[in-house]
């Protein structure tokens, strides 16, 4: 009982650092109505991009966030208006096929640079953990909980809170109305994508601490955020958050309880129970052409 | 004879009633104007009729029969065709192409055998002749202007030989002239015994073509008659002048 | 996009010479490294082929066929296990089989993935491509898991090895193009091509979408499935991450889309450019990382330069030249006709 309340735990703890990069993943295909089947593929820069700051210059991981979530921004921000700006007919199908071969060309640039050997961000107080009830927390996953929690929380309180924020909402809702009333959607688009990336680097940063990775890992990670993203209802923040906790809570039970092979494989099979009862994940609307 | 009845029909989208306990019977062989203030809810009882959305309560009858719930391409099949209020057509298909695509019998050999093929394309020729637009027959759908395009959905929906034609605004966006030919095709096709239940806005169009009339507010029926009757009722006035 | 199928004498005849050059390839070509391309290339031909009957003609974008490929190759390697058939020409009967098997969970797969529209299908047909690649590494005392599953050795050996099964994948590339060609010339045909362009509109007249699209689906599938079987006979022994490989579900994309989404020639075309590049960049840079960064710079190239595809774009040069040498535009009438594919 206390494996099944440690994995629930822990499940929630690594749900926050999915939350976080499901919602930017989302986020990206509200505003833009894209797959960006490359986030992964981000993630994994950004946990390298640390892990070269932190490996060069001796940096806290987390640290290393005053660096690699600027960077990153810029970088998305670029990408979008060279790559996926200029894509006008057959936006969705295209966009896929553009954002995949961008996370190839990652892997491969990472590969280059630093082999496909598996590595992990480490810090002094790697092993530091501290006991609830019968079992251990490590503070790195609390840590990184918080991380994702605080930047969600901005996150969520610029779309509600700022001017901006509004733009982008609107955006999401109707892209054609967003212009007429003076939104500069393709802006907002590249802002968007923007923040997707820094939201990656995050992630990017806490996943590397908890998990060894090489450039391959991005495949693996993104079938995770997309069916996260499909279960809690696509360009849905919130349904992203929920579904990222549920999907990740389940998984680290499923391995408690059973074992860790077929945990990847009950994170798929809640998506296909949840599509059968709501096609439009829990959070997204059922989309009927204009009648 | 009501070729189509819709009993106490309800639909709300949240806390918008649009349909509110709405009644309405089409004659067969009529040419019935639905009209009436915006939002008095006529396109949405188009879309619950043609299963597009489901009904909160009520029923739809058609020719005696239930189609609650029935999914569009089933209604479609049973005899009822729809045009939208913004023209609807195929723009990646020629015009040709576009009357082609209706369903009128599904199995394999309808769908693959090439025997029917000739037989259905001289009648789609002669559909779009009949709408006076075969001279565009090669051209795709996207490059019509919106007067081709709105007699080509007409002529493609007309395809199946439907008996009931739901027109979504039929004078919309058009000019006098293309209005007239499409008033007359109308006329010449309910000739043929094709009944209509059109929702318009236009009201010279309405009372010249329609041979009853009924009238919405608020998603119920305050009227229903002979086009004079209804224009002179004092609820109708009131309906359009009032709120 | 013309609606009649019948050939021009001049495209009858270009027809008849491919497919006659096609046939005779092995002949003047019979060097194992020349032949080793044809096979992969003709696979390539029947994979976008096959893609392009569902992702073309009804616009809805898989991208977990590989997911197929994988389970009609496992599907082969385990019936002929399972029926202790020899290596040999007996081996191919079973390729349909496999297919069939194959139509039964793409009939599945698609019921689940067709009730969810436009951009929730692409990422359920990810989710049940890794599903699959997940299922065909677990589930070892079946498929062997990681450590692979392999196929009986044919007696045909040496520097002809390869021909038979070119000729397997070039039949199957015929039956796919066969299928498409009847496909996109029939009431079913222009069935889907509504859908794509306005599947609400589609029901509206009466095309049954549910059923079309599931049939699409299933169609495409099965015989994505039996050029997967052929594969796996082909390379004798399978791994999960190579059958079921994301990698090769999204080339036989991009190949249809270079080509031109939704037309008959487009996947081949695309197939022909793009495999043989694709296999020579892998022989010169496939030790190295920069294969990868290569290979995804290709890729950019082609979907920025020529999002519509070549023969679309090649037909819109073609009309354009047409209506500034012949025609006049003058009286407002309508616009000259498309060019067929």
């Amino acid at each position: 009982m206390t494996r099944i309340l440690e994995a629930a735990v822990l499940g929630i703890l690594t749900g926050g650092v999915y939350a976080l990069m499901a919602s930017g993943l989302t986020l990206i295909f509200g505003v833009m109505r894209i797959i960006n089947v490359g986030h992964g593929a981000l993630v994994i820069l950004g946990a390298y991009l640390s892990f070269a700051v932190w490996h060069n210059f001796g940096l806290d991981p987390f640290l290393t966030l005053v660096i690699t979530m600027p960077v990153m921004f810029g970088l998305g921000v670029v990408l979008q208006t060279v790559f996926i700006r200029p894509l006008k007919t057959d936006r969705e199908a295209l966009s896929v096929l553009v954002t995949y071969a961008l996370a190839l060309g990652i892997e491969g640039l990472l590969g280059y640079f630093f082999t496909s050997n598996y590595v992990r961000l480490r810090t002094w107080y790697d092993t530091a953990s501290f006991p609830v009830g019968s079992f251990y927390i490590t503070y790195v996953y609390i840590f990184g909980f918080l991380l994702c929690l605080a930047i969600l929380g901005g996150l969520f309180w610029m779309l509600y809170r700022t001017t901006f924020g509004g733009a982008i909402r609107a955006t999401m809702l109707n892209r054609t109305a967003a212009q007429l009333i003076g939104v500069d959607v393709d802006r907002v688009s590249a802002i968007a994508f923007g923040i997707g990336m820094a939201t990656a680097a995050a992630g990017g940063v806490v996943f590397g601490m908890t998990n060894a990775f090489n450039p391959g890992s991005h495949y693996d990670l993104i079938s995770r955020l997309l069916t996260i993203i499909v279960l809690g209802g696509l360009g849905s923040l919130r349904g992203a958050v929920i579904a990222a906790l549920v999907m990740l809570v389940t998984e680290d039970v499923t391995s408690a309880v059973t074992s860790p092979v077929w945990a990847s494989f009950a994170f798929f099979v809640v998506l296909v129970l949840v599509l059968l009862v709501r096609p439009q994940g829990l959070y997204g609307v059922r989309v009927r052409d204009r009648l | 004879m009501s070729l189509l009845e819709i009993d106490g029909l309800s639909k709300r989208f949240g806390g918008v009633v649009a349909v509110d306990g709405c009644s309405i019977s089409v004659s067969a062989g009529s040419i019935t104007g639905l009209i009436g203030p915006n939002g008095s809810g006529k396109t949405t009882i188009f879309n619950v009729v043609t299963g597009f959305i489901p009904k909160d309560a009520g029923h739809v009858i058609f020719k005696s029969g239930s189609i609650d719930g029935f999914r569009p391409d089933r209604v479609y099949e049973l005899g009822i065709g729809r045009t939208f209020q913004l023209a609807r057509i195929f723009p990646r298909l020629t015009a040709l192409e576009n009357m082609l695509v209706p369903v009128r019998r599904k199995g394999f050999r309808a769908l693959f055998s090439r025997a029917d093929w000739s037989h259905e394309k001289s009648r789609a020729m002669e559909m779009l002749d009949f709408m006076e637009i075969s001279h565009v027959a090669g051209t795709l759908g996207g490059a019509l202007s919106y007067g081709q395009r709105k007699l080509l959905e007409l002529g493609a929906v007309l395809m199946a030989e439907p008996e009931l034609v739901l027109l979504d605004e039929p004078a919309g966006g058009v000019n006098p002239a293309l209005l007239e030919r499409i008033a007359d095709r109308i006329r010449r096709l309910n000739a043929r015994g094709i009944t209509f239940l059109l929702v318009e806005h236009n009201m010279s169009f309405v009372m010249n073509l329609c041979s009853e009339v009924v009238v919405l507010n608020h998603g119920r029926t305050i009227a229903a008659g002979k086009p004079e009757s209804v224009r002179q009722d004092p609820a109708v006035l009131d309906a359009y002048l009032g709120a | 996009m013309r609606l009649v199928g019948s050939l021009t004498a001049l495209k009858a005849a270009g027809l008849v010479l491919a497919f006659a050059v096609a046939l005779a390839l092995p002949a003047f070509a019979p060097d194992p490294a020349t032949t080793n391309i044809a096979v992969f290339t003709m696979m390539y031909v029947g994979l976008a082929t096959a893609w392009n009957i569902m992702g073309g003609y009804t616009g809805y974008i898989s991208l977990g066929h590989a997911g197929f490929f994988g389970f009609g190759s496992y599907a082969l390697g385990l019936l002929l296990a399972r029926f202790a058939i020899a290596g040999g020409y007996s081996a191919f009967l079973f390729v349909p089989v496999a297919g069939l098997l194959t139509a039964v969970l793409a009939a599945g797969i698609g019921w689940f993935a067709l009730r969810t529209r436009a951009a929730t299908f692409v990422i359920v047909t990810i989710a049940f491509m890794f599903m699959l690649q997940l299922l065909a590494e677990n589930l070892v005392g079946i498929t062997g898991g990681g450590g692979g599953l392999s196929f009986p050795v044919p007696p045909w050996h040496g520097g002809d090895f390869n021909i038979p099964y070119y000729y397997a994948m070039l039949a199957l590339a015929t039956l796919g193009l066969g299928i498409s060609w009847r496909i996109r010339f029939s009431k079913f045909g222009l069935g889907l091509l509504a859908i794509r362009d306005d599947e609400d509109k589609a029901l509206a007249v009466g095309v049954p979408t549910g059923a079309f699209k599931l049939t699409a689906f299933i169609v495409s599938a099965t015989l994505v499935g039996m050029i997967g079987a052929v594969y796996g006979y082909y390379v004798t022994y399978i791994y999960p991450q190579f059958v079921v490989d994301p990698l090769i579900g999204i080339s036989m994309v991009l190949m249809v889309f270079l080509g031109g989404l939704g037309t008959l020639g487009g996947p081949i075309l695309g197939a022909v450019i793009l495999e043989p590049a694709q296999l020579w960049l892998a022989y010169h840079f496939g030790a190295s990382r920069l294969y990868l960064v290569l290979y995804a710079s290709v890729f950019l190239l082609v979907i920025l330069l020529l999002p519509r595809g070549i023969i679309p774009s090649v037909g819109e040069l073609i009309t354009k030249w047409r209506a500034g040498v012949g025609g006049s535009k003058g009286t407002g009438d309508p616009l000259p006709k498309a060019v067929s594919p």
